[in-house]
């Protein structure tokens, strides 16, 4: 299992576009990875549970994933947060 | 018996075919029992199948039709598709509790409906839109009643509808649709500009087309006075043909000043130029004839996605529009969000007065992060052409004095990056608001040009909410009021040797047309189809008599004594 904490940065929080492309990325590995906010736990493959998260700026996450390839999930997910979305 | 409906004439022309309702099946679910499971699982994959590549193939129209932005909501719908929540779930309910997927499909997307729709944020709120939209496409395929595709159309028709959203608007083929007619919509709503861009004729806001409107019956669309019949009379239809072939000589007529200068009799030159929304309407601005864009609203940048477009996003749009008109002037205003527009990812407050509120220039002053985007890809815009810079909204000259320093600071800001930027970018002002208009001649001072906005002028003057129907009378652009601000404000421009433009609705009007000419408007700004038809008109009178009727029009009481001198002198 792998985990990491974000800060998110983006004025907008993780709306529509963030969003699309973190569940894209997610949908790319076997693992189940999830986004967890507010005492609240999602999967993080669904486009869905991530919107109804409602994460805004500011915000402290985790993503945290289990499988085979869990290591791989959190570093091609942490890629995609840096990219202006949180820190 | 015909059927005579009246609406709001959304774009120009006379259509008449055979009506082509656009309807959604019924989708009615009813619970049943499966008992072969795997065979029910299969008619839900192969629906979603169906669902995902019809999804595709509209993305990509759009895409290649309207840009990337508006293609962006098909791939967030592609999304949902694959949503594990989404699918398995319905998937393990088909199995647990042996019912058909329909009714599965329905209840577990009924409860992210409505869990986006309880949100108190409005974004959200407007997600559980594109989540019904999504099911209802699944659900016709499940069902096998596929949601007619207006791409497949092969044959003329004229599109009847309860109103169309963007993605119907999106597969429109203009070779078949001759014209379309809604139950709602306004002049500004999405569907009503699309047709102006398409340049079909349509009708909006008839509140009761889809009741009269059978399949495959005749209609009749005018366009030009907002008319609509259904199952004509033979004296109805003998009247439209002859209106139709007026239409199409007058066209052929307006065609010829394409490449003609705008002067009146006695050698006036005036600008005819054109309202554009995105870079997609070039065509109909050059293939009208129109000397430039008098308005570049960039709001359209912004609608219709999920978060702000960069500043590389921008440049790219507006150096299109720059390079395309070739030299000819290009107003862009500056965003202009707020009032009756809204952009669900800024989360604005709600405001009891919008019109009266936190919009336009206000809102980029305050979020001048927002601002500085867009003022640095307009600047880097301007080498490649003839781009002038508009603030929407100036209510004092503090505001301007900011707007500037800001757009000054950022200039400097790129130089020092060793980036170009054009050294003579006029920057200029909406007149809206009647402060500014009473102030012209100290704003004169200042700016470069004016724009007149002539509909939120005429709201903000006579204190009418424009989307109020109670008050729509006192929507007066022929009041005296209106054409002495007018005037205040042409006349300010020129004593400091600056110009006038206008770019409402006004602008475009054949009975205000004589009174702007009269008045010394230099430029017009209006929908690229009515460049042609204004050209033509200004081409048959003198300045000087509109000149008179103009003076004689400032002295008169009311709207109706302005309108009836007019109509009396020049139609």
């Amino acid at each position: 299992m792998a985990e990491k904490n974000f800060t998110i940065t983006a004025e907008t929080g993780i709306h529509a576009r963030p969003a699309t492309q973190l569940v894209n990325k997610a949908g790319q590995y076997e693992s189940e990875v999830s986004l967890a906010y507010n005492g609240k736990s999602v999967n993080l493959k669904s486009i869905m549970g991530v919107m109804s998260l409602g994460v805004g700026q500011g915000a402290e996450v985790t993503i945290k994933a289990e499988g085979p390839d869990a290591e791989e999930a959190i570093q091609g997910l942490d890629e995609i947060m840096k990219q202006g979305l949180a820190e | 018996m015909s059927v005579q409906l009246n609406g709001i004439a959304a774009s120009a022309g006379i259509a008449i075919s055979k009506a082509f309702r656009l309807e959604t099946p019924d989708l009615t679910v009813v619970k049943k029992t499966v008992e072969n499971v795997e065979e029910e699982l299969q008619v839900f994959d192969s629906a979603l199948e169906k669902s995902k590549s019809e999804l595709e193939v509209i993305k990509e129209k759009t895409k290649n039709d309207l840009g990337e932005d508006h293609a962006e909501i098909f791939s967030a719908h592609l999304l949902v598709l694959s949503d594990p929540e989404l699918v398995d779930t319905i998937r393990q309910k088909v199995k647990d509790d042996k019912v058909n997927s329909s009714f599965a499909l329905k209840e577990v997307s009924d409860t992210f409906i409505t869990m986006f729709e309880n949100m108190d944020n409005e974004y959200m709120k407007e997600r559980a839109a594109d989540i019904r939209d999504v099911s209802q496409r699944l659900l016709a395929h499940i069902l096998g009643k596929p949601i007619v595709s207006l791409a497949e159309l092969n044959e003329e028709v004229i599109l009847i509808a309860d109103d169309l959203t963007p993605s119907d608007t999106a597969q429109l083929n203009k070779d078949f649709v001759k014209a379309f007619v809604t139950d709602i919509g306004g002049r500004t709503s999405h569907s009503a500009i699309m047709a102006r861009s398409m340049e079909i004729p349509a009708v909006v806001g008839t509140k009761s087309v889809t009741k009269s409107g059978e399949q495959g019956m005749q209609v009749i669309v005018d366009g030009l006075e907002g008319n609509v019949i259904i199952d004509p009379t033979e004296e109805e239809l003998a009247e439209y043909r002859q209106k139709l072939a007026d239409y199409e000589e007058k066209k052929k007529e307006w065609a010829k000043l394409v490449h003609e200068p705008s002067k009146s009799k006695d050698g006036q030159l005036v600008e005819l130029v054109a309202n554009i929304g995105t870079p997609n309407d070039l065509e109909g601005v050059i293939n009208n004839g129109a000397e430039g864009v008098g308005l570049y609203r960039t709001e359209f940048l912004y609608m219709g996605r999920d978060e702000l477009p960069t500043e590389e996003e921008q440049y790219e749009a507006y150096k299109k529009v720059v390079q395309n008109l070739d030299g000819k002037p290009v107003v862009i205003r500056t965003l202009d969000i707020g009032g009756d527009k809204e952009l669900p990812y800024l989360d604005l407050p709600k405001e009891m007065n919008p019109f009266l509120g936190f919009r336009a220039i206000r809102l980029c002053l305050e979020k001048d992060d927002m601002f500085r985007t867009q003022l640095r890809a307009l600047l880097r815009a301007s080498v490649f052409g003839n781009l002038k810079i508009m603030f929407p909204m100036i209510a004092t000259l503090d505001e301007f004095r900011q707007a500037k320093a800001i757009l000054e600071e950022e200039k400097k800001k790129l130089q020092e990056d060793g980036k170009d930027v054009s050294d003579s970018i006029e920057i200029g002002i909406m007149v809206e608001i009647p402060s500014t208009a009473v102030m012209a001649p100290q704003f004169a001072k200042e700016v470069d040009f004016f724009s007149i906005g002539t509909n939120d002028l005429i709201q903000y003057t006579l204190a009418a909410d424009r989307m109020n129907e109670q008050v729509s009378y006192l929507y007066q652009p022929y009041n005296p009021a209106i054409l002495r601000l007018v005037k205040m404000v042409i006349d300010a421009s020129h004593a400091e040797g600056k110009w006038t433009g206008m770019c409402g609705e006004m602008a475009g009007d054949e009975l205000a047309i004589p009174l702007l000419l009269g008045l010394g408007l230099d430029e017009f700004s209006m929908s690229a189809t009515s460049v042609l038809p204004a050209r033509s008109q200004i081409s048959q009178m003198t300045k000087s008599e509109a000149k008179e009727v103009a003076e004689k029009a400032l002295l008169l009481n009311t709207a109706d004594e302005v309108k009836e001198l007019v109509e009396k002198s020049f139609l």
